[in-house]
């Protein structure tokens, strides 16, 4: 699954959030985007899907697989979510809908799509349970999110992206929200995952050093514009933009070691 | 991270540049200049009846006719208008001051002070307004004192409950754990820090207040539990014009269209105010439409 | 869930203690010698005494309280001051009228209110939802008295299609006629109620728009409008019912304001007419029906929000 963004630009209310952004991925492939909070990078593939707020207007082009994603209607965009793009969000606090229980909410995109039938959801359920590693499968997904830990509710939230195979997986900070112990964890799943798939991958982050665990290449975005583009080696090395600086300082500071 | 001191300028400019704020604003200027103004003057004496003039259409020299006794309409509105305002506020600051209260009691306190708290305020909220107030005109005669209390103790006890869990929260965040342990004592930490805190959301719940305030009036003088017949009160104009509204319909028009702009006005501010405080939806950056970031 | 509802039983019987000793206590202790009250000022001490005799107010406070919700218990709330007659009898009279048009308002009001609220939520960016959303505003802070006389004007005088006062003498049964005299009454009971419900749904559907999780679900593949209504609403409807309870409380204070405006013989007039006359012990015992009511319904509604609402069901109250 290929995605190429060309100019991409989001307003808001007539606020311009993503400012002429460009960047594309391969099959297979893995991208950073990496800013701080702010930059216009979660909007920026917010923006992919069509799930940008309702007063947001995007401009530009965005392919998927040659297919254009931009100006298609909701039902289209609807159809291509979940099943071939999937997206990982960052606060696992909310976004899982609290009055439902956890297997429902696992098999909901695949039910969705119509890829497997209503018999055959519990077991399936369990089954995505069990591919993030989640303790006791057959007995958590009859929980709610509010009985599972914030790092139990992130690989819900994965196994719901990946659920339907998706050959294009976005991950929006989906380790941000989490305790530092946690984090390794999840990222370390992440990575194994993806891999196993063969999915393109898009990493968005402000963590340098996170990113440098799951993807080789990366952009900096900042003020809603791409300012730089490298492999995350070279950015550690070598930034050549001050708000690049900035972001290395801020990783080196934290107690991870980047395993570049 | 709250910046206290800023609070009051921030809100209030953006108060004033909304719509709804605008007109809450308007409204209000209005009812207090009404009020104050026919304390002086009204066009003619409210209580001036003149059987010949009965039911006058409008004009030039009645802008708003005359009701059955050929009393001026608009001078009696304008005389309504201190009653509408002493309930208002009156009832206001009766809310506020049992708000408070309750709030107090039912998060700072030890635990069977809350709990008891928790139970007296489900059994006040059951006892609506209009009954309360039934209950002591019943004892104690109708009058505008009855509204103000009847209301301002319900509408309190309602503000109480809301600004409780917005007391319970504020009270537990960093600075106020700082301030304790620098040695601010509880009576310090609670005037400089929780309450200023919980001002916003007990500002909007007043301007609510005073609109259900103006409404209750209404309903109890027109029952004949307010305002007594001396006075003019919007409501008991309701009242007595109510019977003719087959002969003169236009005369009914006047009290309830004022009572209605009036409760619009003050909900209006009430909307405004509780936006322009809304620490989410401050314009620079806000995680809750997921919008930036 | 059963110490939950036994939990919530015990407050339901200690609100209505408290209620009931407020009642009491504000009817019977404040205004003084409440037989002196009753009789007046200038009245003979010797019909001053007959009352005091009537109402058993010689024997001790705690034994008159105790008389009084003990008979309540065995539903005997006492005699009217006035003409004697058991207040029981009057109360299921009049219940006649203010039941029906008390329940009636009620489902007009969610009728009206819940399908606009959401529909003014999802097009709160078009002129439709902000026309809807104005006119509720401006509904709901119309006066009740006056939506009755407006109606009353334009239907019962004007068009003359419907009664503008009264109801029927022979109640029930003549069904035609005592169902009409109640549609402008419920009507602008329900007229208002919804408009107030209207607003909040309004705001509680914005604020599941908004959520999280509804993202998610159409990131899942949902279209957005299904996200909302699959994810959104079923969260909505929660707070929905926290404020069922309020409604509750509107229509019956809505009754007792109509039933004067429209001259119906419901419980409502005859409390302004027993608050008029004085009629102490009547009085108290109809409060205790109507906020007993309140109360049980406030009881009700808690319980079904448990219910429904999985994040409570193994948490202990509050």
């Amino acid at each position: 699954m290929t995605l190429e963004v060309n100019n991409l630009t989001v307003a808001i209310d007539d606020r311009v959030v993503v400012n002429d952004v460009s960047f594309s991925v391969g099959t297979g492939e893995r991208l950073g985007i990496i800013g701080e909070s702010g930059s216009g990078k979660s909007v920026a593939s917010l923006a992919i899907l069509g799930l940008t707020p309702r007063n947001a207007t995007a401009t530009g082009s965005v392919k998927l697989d040659g297919e254009e994603l931009l100006g298609l209607g909701d039902r289209r965009l609807a159809a291509i979510r979940g099943r071939e793009v999937g997206i990982v969000f960052q606060e696992p606090r909310t976004a899982l809908n609290p009055i439902r229980t956890i297997g429902r909410q696992l098999v909901e995109p695949l039910l969705v799509h119509g890829l497997i039938t209503r018999r055959a959801a519990h077991e399936t359920a369990i089954e995505l349970a069990r591919t993030v590693r989640i303790p006791e499968p057959e007995h958590a997904v009859n929980l709610y999110p509010h009985q599972l830990s914030g790092g139990q509710r992130q690989r819900v939230g994965i196994a719901i992206a990946l659920a339907c195979n998706p050959g294009l997986l976005i991950a929006d900070e989906p380790t941000t929200a989490l305790d530092v112990t946690i984090q390794a964890e999840i990222i370390a799943l992440f990575d194994a995952l993806v891999d196993e798939r063969g999915s393109s991958l898009i990493f968005i982050t402000h963590d340098l050093a996170v990113l440098s665990n799951v993807t080789t290449r990366a952009i900096v975005m900042a003020n809603g514009e791409v300012i730089e583009r490298a492999s995350v080696v070279d950015l550690l090395r070598d930034p050549k933009h001050e708000i690049t600086a900035g972001l290395v300082a801020a990783s080196v500071a934290t107690s991870w070691t980047p395993s570049a | 991270m709250t910046d206290s001191r800023r609070i009051a300028p921030v809100w209030l400019s953006a108060l004033v540049r909304s719509p709804g704020g605008i007109i809450g604003i308007a409204t209000l200027t209005l009812l207090i200049a009404s009020a104050l103004v026919s304390l002086f003057w009204t066009p003619y004496d409210p209580s001036r009846a003149d059987a010949y003039l009965s039911f006058a259409a409008p004009s030039a020299e009645h802008l708003f006719g005359t009701d059955n006794s050929g009393r001026d309409i608009l001078s009696r509105l304008l005389t309504g208008a201190q009653t509408t305002l002493v309930v208002a506020l009156g009832s206001a600051a009766i809310a506020g001051l049992v708000g408070v209260a309750f709030a107090v009691l039912g998060s700072l306190t030890p635990r069977w002070v809350r709990e008891s708290t928790t139970v007296l305020i489900d059994v006040f909220i059951a006892f609506p307004t209009v009954l309360l107030a039934m209950m002591l005109a019943s004892v104690f005669g109708g009058s505008i004192l009855v509204v103000i209390v009847a209301v301002g103790t319900s509408f309190g006890i309602i503000m109480g409950r809301i600004a409780r869990s917005e007391l319970r929260r504020v009270a537990g965040s960093d600075y106020v754990l700082a301030a304790r342990a620098s040695g601010v004592g509880p009576w310090g930490v609670l005037l400089r820090h929780l309450l200023p805190n919980v001002a916003p959301v007990f500002i909007v719940q007043l301007s609510l207040a005073a609109a259900i305030a103006t409404l209750a009036e209404a309903a109890l003088s027109y029952l004949g539990y307010g305002a007594p017949p001396g006075t003019s009160s919007w409501g008991r104009m309701l009242s007595e014009l109510q019977p003719y509204i087959t002969v003169e319909p236009l005369a009914v028009l006047w009290p309830g269209a004022v009572i209605t702009l009036t409760v619009l006005g003050f909900n209006l501010l009430g909307d405004a105010l509780r936006d322009a405080t809304d620490p989410r939806l401050k314009r620079s950056r806000t995680k809750k439409s997921g919008a930036l970031s | 869930m059963v110490r939950f509802v036994l939990t919530r039983l015990v407050l339901l019987v200690l609100g209505l203690g408290i209620a009931s000793i407020l009642i009491f206590l504000t009817l019977r202790v404040l205004p003084g010698d409440v037989a002196q009250v009753i009789a007046g000022t200038d009245s003979s001490p010797e019909r001053v005494a007959a009352i005091r005799d009537a109402l058993g107010l010689n024997q001790p406070l705690p034994i008159q309280y105790l008389d009084w919700i003990g008979s309540a218990l065995r539903l005997d709330l006492g005699n009217s001051l006035i003409t004697g007659t058991p207040v029981i009898d009057e109360l299921v009279e009049k219940s006649e009228v203010t039941i029906p048009l008390g329940l009636v308002s009620l489902v007009l009001g969610i009728l009206i209110g819940l399908p606009l609220g959401i529909f003014a939520a999802v097009r709160h960016a078009k002129a439709s939802g902000a026309i809807v959303s104005g006119i509720a505003q401006t509904v709901a802070a119309v006066p009740i008295v006056w939506a009755g006389l407006l109606l009353i004007l334009v239907f019962g005088i004007t068009l003359g299609i419907l009664p503008a006062q009264g109801f029927p003498r022979a109640g029930w049964d003549e069904p035609g006629r005592a169902f009409l005299s109640l549609v402008l009454p419920a009507l602008t009971i329900a007229g208002i109620e919804g408009a107030v419900l209207l607003r909040f749904v309004r705001s509680a559907v914005l604020e599941a728009i908004g959520q999280d999780y509804v993202r998610t679900a159409a990131a899942k593949g949902l279209t957005q409008n299904q996200a909302l209504l699959r994810h959104g609403l079923p969260n909505v409807a929660l707070s929905v019912i926290s404020v069922l309870g309020i409604q509750v409380a509107g229509v019956v204070v809505g009754t007792v304001v109509i039933e004067q405006l429209f001259n119906l013989p419901g419980v409502g007039r005859m409390l302004v007419t027993d608050v008029g006359n004085r009629d102490l012990p009547k009085i108290q015992s109809e409060l205790l029906v109507l906020t007993g009511l309140v109360l049980f319904v406030g009881f009700v509604v808690d319980l079904v929000h448990r219910l429904i609402d999985p994040r409570q069901r193994e948490q202990t109250h509050d």
